[in-house]
């Protein structure tokens, strides 16, 4: 059987991902794609980079075996990936170590990002203090009214915060606002993009990047069960978390991927972000992928409690693996990850990012329907100290 | 010959320099857009930038952000831009009509479809931002197939491998993006751009038009002297954002004189 190398060499995964960029960022991608290409197979770069993932990041995180949580749902058993035990709290360290030791490199000494949760630019400011470099995170105004306490952490990082005012002031804005300040200051700045989205190279690199996940949990499961699971289950905003715990499995016919969206409010009320289950595909950031987007092609906004999950967009990986029906996309409400959130705190003492408690509430539902002997490997992509805010006013308590 | 070629041809027997400039459809109501076409063609304008408004305008700066903003709240899009373009055509059968926008709006309507009503309508050439020669080459042949010109980019940050490439698949006038960053940015400098057309000159025999970046009367004087072509954008969508509605024709018309006058002035 053929094995999986995509994407191809133009940054293609079937008719999705490419180089939709304007001209003025070919030639930045280029020597991106360049250097990438370079030191990903450069043993003292890689080796650098295992060692700060070991000692900077505290990798490799545990598998932990839910019993109580299992229990509850009376059939398949529920395995954690803890990427919540990480520096910074989230899998988003793997990917901004990475490229900030990318970015060093090639002698950029200021490197951007965006931001929607936080959770990434605190990734990027975090790696950016580490290794002296100047950082600016463009953030969407809304998003810092709902995520003061990381803008906060992002300053006390050295990082400048910008606030992001256009369109719908959310993610896919700062995303916007991050490529104009790249084709501004192409020659000294990195930009350090979050997940697996943006033109070529970047959803191979940075799914390279978090496939330290499945790598580790490939040979954790071993050590552990004696196999690998039946499932992997992990939330998809762009995706990055879920690629890097599915990436490393890809060959592995045998088990199922199954990336969770944001259903929101319910996708029949039209305020969800479960892009992949009724987006179309259209162009969008770099790369054609599919969408949340009205008939004349303008993007939607979209919903969700989980801010790092309120993207129109996906990683353009993801779009080819539902429709080569590798994996399969599913959504979950705003309720039912909640549910899934409180589950978790009070039946094993952990409490989730409400991103991956959008793929535990997924784990709820097919569990009790599957044997007790099965195995369910849950991406728990991130903590939920970010969302004490959005959980506590829905139960109407201010701090 | 197309419209395009036909206006440069001319302006070269007149010894004169085109001055294009770019306007936001629907900005800032889709009633007002074929308006100010006419009056920009009555003021001096030699081919029509007619901007595509996208939700997520990636290279715009936010002068050209706000005027989308404006248009999409009346829900212009692509199929009205084509009925917009087909009014203008019937009083104007000579100013060339370039689309200029994203590629989603594109993607929705499909590549057969748009260029059936890009050439009904009236259209001559299409420039989309983020469809790079690499990403594009089917459409551009499709277009060429209509007589429609595929126009693209070329950027201080092109190499001089790439400008051939580029200027080969490009027809009626290249693009030269003058600096560094997005439209309506402060900073052009006329010596970079000096140097970067002798490159792009020696690699395609196409008018090269020079824009993001001309602010005022004396830049477009400078930059007539250089290019064949100058592109003014943000500083006339400024003028429609900055009019009262019974204002915007006269404002607009003025500004254009003035930089007609100073291009043709040498």
């Amino acid at each position: 059987m053929k094995m999986y190398d995509l994407p191809d060499d133009s940054g293609h995964f079937g008719i999705y991902g490419g180089v939709f960029v304007a001209e003025t960022l070919i030639h930045a991608l280029d020597e991106l794609r360049q250097a990438y290409q370079r030191y990903r197979n450069d043993p003292e770069f890689q080796a650098e980079l295992a060692y700060e993932l070991k000692h900077y990041v505290g990798r490799p995180s545990p598998i932990y075996h839910a019993k109580r949580l299992s229990s509850k749902f009376g059939g398949a058993q529920i395995l954690l990936k803890r990427e919540d035990l990480n520096h910074t709290g989230a899998h988003k360290i793997n990917n901004t170590v990475g490229q900030a030791l990318l970015a060093r490199r090639m002698g950029k000494p200021r490197v951007i990002a965006e931001t929607g949760a936080g959770m990434h630019g605190v990734a990027a400011a975090t790696v950016a203090a580490r290794y002296g470099m100047e950082c600016v995170v463009y953030m969407g105004s809304e998003d810092i009214k709902r995520q003061s306490t990381n803008v906060y952490r992002m300053k006390l990082l050295g990082a400048s915060v910008v606030p992001v005012e256009s369109g719908s002031k959310t993610l896919k804005d700062a995303l916007n606002e991050a490529m104009r300040d790249w084709v501004t200051h192409v020659e000294n700045t990195f930009y350090i993009i979050g997940s697996v989205a943006g033109p070529h190279p970047y959803p191979m690199m940075v799914r390279d990047f978090q496939s330290v996940i499945g790598r580790e949990a490939k040979t954790q499961m071993l050590e552990m069960f004696g196999r690998q699971p039946d499932a992997l289950i992990a939330c998809v905003g762009g995706g990055s978390n879920a690629i890097g715990l599915f990436y490393p499995y890809i060959d592995d016919q045998n088990v199922r991927f199954i990336g969770v969206e944001a259903g929101g409010m319910g996708i029949a009320t039209g305020k969800h972000a479960a892009t992949l289950c009724v987006g179309k595909p259209g162009v969008l950031h770099g790369s054609r992928t599919y969408l949340m987007q009205d008939e004349k092609g303008q993007i939607q906004e979209t919903h969700s409690i989980s801010a790092g999950l309120d993207y129109p967009g996906v990683g353009p990986e993801h779009a080819w693996l539902k429709d080569s029906g590798r994996a399969e996309y599913v959504s979950v409400t705003d309720d039912e990850a909640l549910q899934a959130f409180h589950d978790l705190c009070h039946l094993e003492g952990i409490i989730p990012a409400l991103e991956c408690a959008h793929a535990l509430a997924y784990a709820a539902k097919i569990a009790p329907q599957m044997g007790k002997d099965k195995l369910l490997l849950v991406n728990l992509s991130g903590r939920g100290d970010k969302d004490m805010n959005t959980v506590a006013n829905l139960s109407g308590i201010k701090f | 010959m197309s419209r395009i070629a036909a206006t440069f041809s001319h302006l070269q027997q007149q010894r004169k320099k085109a001055l294009i400039p770019f306007i936001t459809a629907g900005d800032p109501e889709p009633s007002m857009t074929v308006e100010i076409m006419h009056a920009l063609c009555n003021s001096g304008a030699d081919i029509i930038e007619l901007g595509v408004p996208f939700s997520d305008p990636m290279a715009d700066g936010p002068t050209i952000q706000r005027s989308s903003e404006r248009a999409l709240k009346h829900g212009i899009g692509l199929k009205q831009i084509f009925e917009l373009v087909a009014e203008f055509r019937k009083s104007n059968q000579n100013t060339p009509v370039v689309l200029m926008g994203y590629a989603n709006p594109i993607e929705a309507l499909g590549y057969q479809k748009f260029i059936e009503l890009a050439e009904v309508s009236g259209v001559d050439g299409v420039l989309v931002v983020d469809y790079p020669p690499e990403e594009s080459v089917e459409l551009a042949k499709h277009l060429e197939r209509h007589h429609i010109d595929p126009i693209y980019l070329l950027s201080p940050t092109t190499t001089e491998a790439r400008i051939g490439q580029v200027a080969n698949l490009s027809r009626g006038y290249v693009y030269y993006v003058s600096l560094k960053g997005v439209t309506g940015a402060k900073h052009l400098d006329l010596s970079d751009v000096e140097k970067k057309l002798l490159q792009i000159r020696s690699h395609t025999k196409l008018p090269v038009g020079v824009g993001f970046g001309v602010r005022d009367a004396q830049t477009a004087k400078a930059v007539a002297k250089l290019a064949d072509a100058v592109v003014v954008g943000s500083r006339i969508v400024e003028e429609v954002e900055n009019s009262a509605r019974q204002e915007v024709l006269s404002r607009v018309s003025a500004l254009v004189k003035e930089l007609r006058q100073a291009i043709d002035q040498r």
